[in-house]
């Protein structure tokens, strides 16, 4: 496997924001084209890009807006970039459409949204955990998407890494759905030397010129791509198409096409989900939870423990897909779930709906702008626990 | 009466290497402008030697939209209104790609108007050929920021009274290198335009009026497409270098075409070259490849 | 044209002739070809294509002169113009691209 260059690795013991770590991250992984459009408080990544990049090789533009800037990543994978683009809420809905048109499209791209309170304008300097469900469904259509949350500086830093790693792998918008705490946050971040960092190639075509099928699949049903200029001239559409990449409005075609999509990462979930897991076996609690809520959630977890509650954590560092499988495995084992998040709902619904009735699922929200009390969670521990 | 199901000619047609005939016949209505176009910078393609391999072709949406699907080229065809930021994206990527907009005026114009305008700013160098119906033909025919008051259209069925946009009035604002504007009727000289446009370095837009017969034109009683081209035909007139403050096109008025501006300006990269390179020296990435300072002063000038 | 006298290489120019080709199962009766013929080579035939369009026919072919304006005013790339076989000598641009597409 091929590993980073060592003119864009920023080696070494760093201390920095976890917007900064991204940005690092981004570098470390070969990003070389990032457009992106101010928005707090994501703005950090692009500026650091900005300031970076013009020494190591790549460009940044910041467009005219946020539509534009999802956009122009596109387009830029397809020249052969490798592209990310930074956001938060508000700019994140602006970017659904085309974001439906890179997965449908199966364009590798990275999209990073610190999320800050909502909904609409909201709280722009200060927390939240509520765009979890539209990263899942955001535009428009059936297409399936990976989602990474991480917990810390150091994680954004890893976890931006393995976002263009999956992007690579699976041939889909992956997003890094960082939080304007973790964002804020400055902490120290080892970054590894360059021939420690692997690289998932991009998956390109040997086809001859004029024998490329932009759409034709293996086994594995991902396709193999070839950017503008070399010599492949194929046609690609956000029209439902066959693997020439033509535009067919057909019934057959279109199922083809979706359930493809689908599938490429719904039978790879088992592989893509990675979580973290601490005392879960055995555990009468299971706490499930993701990005800065996390740590907070270890003070809670630290002092039901102390009260004698078999409390078990699941940190999630992907979104989605949803970790279904191990839900469904824990479901029938524990007694109850608690879901501390920094929203009014949106993990905790798919806790629910794969426990599927076996366990009560406890929501303990929090509506942004700060993170919880831990005692807050504990609490909700304790209770699920009678 | 004949029912003929060969084709006269065993022959293909000469542009067949440029264009996608397997998809043939393309779904233009008949007397629809857009085919002439197509064929017209198929034949620019030609005529500025433009090395196949090394051109994109971006659509939006729209009947135009569909000019990408038919050109045997690297061809994207994106979402409504924004060709021009994935075309940007793609020339951004890989500068060595001569990257074209091919696209309508109301894709280009209204939802894509952002993009139209900052690109046209930034001087970026992609070619925008927008081809102007009035109107928004491949929904059915609704009013189009060019539409001219009072045309009937779908959502103006009492008559458009909105004012429209002059393009070249706004692209010239906005700062492009190469503005022409030309109807489907005048074939060589858009070809000709086109020609200049592929060749020419910076934003470069090229406006050609083509008839909507099935929309615009029977929407308001104006025949079919040839009769649009012999109102085309009776009321245009060339000015090169006209005032484009003052070449709006009334409701079958005069049309005002020619080539009305051709000057220079330094691309995006070149300015981010420039720029980069005078605060970082040779650290800039790119330094290398820049030409000596004596040229960049000579290119100043 | 009238000139004020004849022009001394009168006797060499000569006036080139035209084949017209079709792709008859492209063309949707448009009539842009037959309007703008500048030598009223085409008409509208009677037939119909398996579309059932009108297509155009040569009806004057020793007046064609391969200017090539109905290949390139045809939206549907239905018609082109190719010299006409008995002009022998160098080949046009467009043979030349034949052999590169």
């Amino acid at each position: 496997m091929p590993t980073a260059e060592a003119t864009r690795v920023l080696s070494g013991r760093q201390y920095l924001d976890g917007d900064h770590a991204c940005t690092e991250g981004a570098l470390s992984a070969g990003c070389n084209f990032v457009a992106g459009y101010p928005i707090t408080p994501s703005t950090e990544v692009v500026e650091r890009f900005a300031a970076r990049i013009p020494t190591i090789g790549g460009t940044f533009i910041q467009m005219e807006d946020e539509i534009a800037s999802i956009t122009a990543v596109l387009g830029a994978t397809w020249g052969g970039a490798k592209s990310m683009t930074v956001t938060s809420g508000p700019g994140f809905s602006l970017m659904m459409e085309n974001i439906g048109l890179g997965a449908m499209l199966e364009t590798p791209c990275v999209i990073v949204n610190v999320q800050r309170g909502g909904p609409s304008t909201g709280l722009p300097t200060m927390v939240g955990q509520a765009d979890v469900m539209q990263a899942r469904w955001g535009s428009h259509g059936d297409y399936e998407i990976i989602a990474l949350a991480p917990q810390s500086p150091q994680e954004a830093y890893y976890l931006t890494i393995e976002a263009f790693n999956l992007a690579e792998t699976y041939r889909t918008p992956v997003m890094v759905m960082l939080d304007e705490c973790i964002g804020h946050m400055t902490e120290k971040v080892v970054i590894p030397e360059a021939d420690a960092i692997e690289l998932v190639p991009r998956r390109r075509t040997d086809a001859a010129k004029g024998e490329y099928l932009p759409y034709a699949v293996g086994e594995d049903g991902i396709p193999d791509m070839a950017h503008a200029g070399e010599g492949h001239r194929y046609h690609i559409t956000g029209l439902t198409h066959d693997e020439r990449g033509y535009p067919v409005m057909s019934v057959d075609c279109h199922d083809q096409l979706v359930r493809r999509l689908c599938d490429k990462i719904r039978n790879n979930a088992d592989d893509i989900v990675r979580l973290e897991e601490d005392g879960v076996e055995g555990c009468e609690v299971l706490v499930v939870c993701y990005g800065i809520t996390s740590r907070v959630t270890r003070a809670a977890i630290e002092g039901a423990r102390r009260e004698g509650v078999a409390v078990g954590c699941l940190r999630m560092l992907t979104l989605w897909p949803f970790c279904e499988t191990r839900i469904r495995e824990l479901a029938p084992a524990v007694k109850a779930f608690v879901v501390p998040e920094i929203n009014y709902g949106q993990v905790s619904l798919e806790v629910e709906r794969c426990a599927g009735g076996l366990a009560p699922v406890t929501l303990v929200p929090h509506m942004g702008g700060g993170v919880h009390d831990p005692a807050v969670i504990q609490a909700a521990i304790e209770e699920a626990a009678r | 009466m004949t029912i003929r199901t060969d084709t006269t000619t065993q022959l293909e047609h000469p542009l067949a290497h440029l264009l996608r005939t397997e998809r043939f016949p393309h779904i233009w209505c008949p007397t629809c402008g857009i085919g002439t176009v197509v064929k017209c910078f198929a034949e620019a393609i030609d005529r500025a030697e433009m090395d196949y391999d090394r051109m994109a072709i971006v659509s939006g949406i729209g009947c135009t939209g569909r000019v990408a699907g038919y050109m045997k080229l690297d061809s994207y065809h994106t979402t409504h209104g924004r060709a021009i930021p994935f075309a940007t994206g793609l020339k951004l990527a890989n500068r060595d790609l001569k990257v074209v907009v091919f696209s309508g005026d109301g894709d280009l114009s209204a939802i894509g108007g952002n993009h139209l305008i900052h690109a046209a700013r930034r001087n970026m160098d992609i070619m925008v050929v927008c081809v102007n119906n009035f109107i928004y033909g491949m929904t059915g025919g609704q009013v189009a920021p060019t539409t001219p008051q009072p045309a009937i259209t779908s959502t103006t069925p009492h008559g458009a009274f909105e004012p429209p946009f002059s393009l070249p009035h706004l692209l010239e604002a906005c700062g492009a290198v190469y503005i022409a504007r030309w109807t489907s009727l005048h074939v060589r000289r858009l070809t000709k335009s086109l020609t200049e446009a592929l060749l020419k370095p910076g934003f470069s837009f090229v406006e050609a009026i083509a008839p909507c017969s099935t929309l615009y034109a029977r929407r308001n009683r104006l025949g079919s497409g040839l009769d649009l081209m012999k109102y085309y035909h009776d009321s245009s007139e060339i000015e090169h270098g006209a005032d484009t403050s003052d070449i709006a096109i009334d409701y079958q008025k005069n049309i005002k075409v020619g080539t009305f501006l051709d000057v220079e300006r330094p691309t995006w990269h070149e300015l981010s070259d420039r720029q980069h390179h005078a605060t970082l020296g040779d650290r800039y990435y790119h330094a290398a490849q820049m030409p000596p300072a004596d040229k960049e002063e000579a290119s100043h000038a | 044209m009238r000139y004020w006298r004849t022009p001394l290489d009168a006797h060499q120019i000569k006036i080139p002739r035209g084949e017209i080709h079709l792709i008859i199962d492209r063309c949707k009766g448009c009539e842009f070809c037959v309007e703008y013929c500048p030598r009223g080579v085409l008409a509208m035939s009677t037939g119909f294509n398996a579309k059932g369009y009108h297509y155009p026919e040569v009806v004057t072919p020793e007046n064609c002169v391969d200017c090539d304006l109905c290949a390139m005013i045809c939206p549907d790339f239905a018609i082109f113009c190719l010299p006409a076989p008995e002009d022998e000598g160098e080949p046009t641009r467009k043979e030349v691209q034949h052999a590169d597409g």
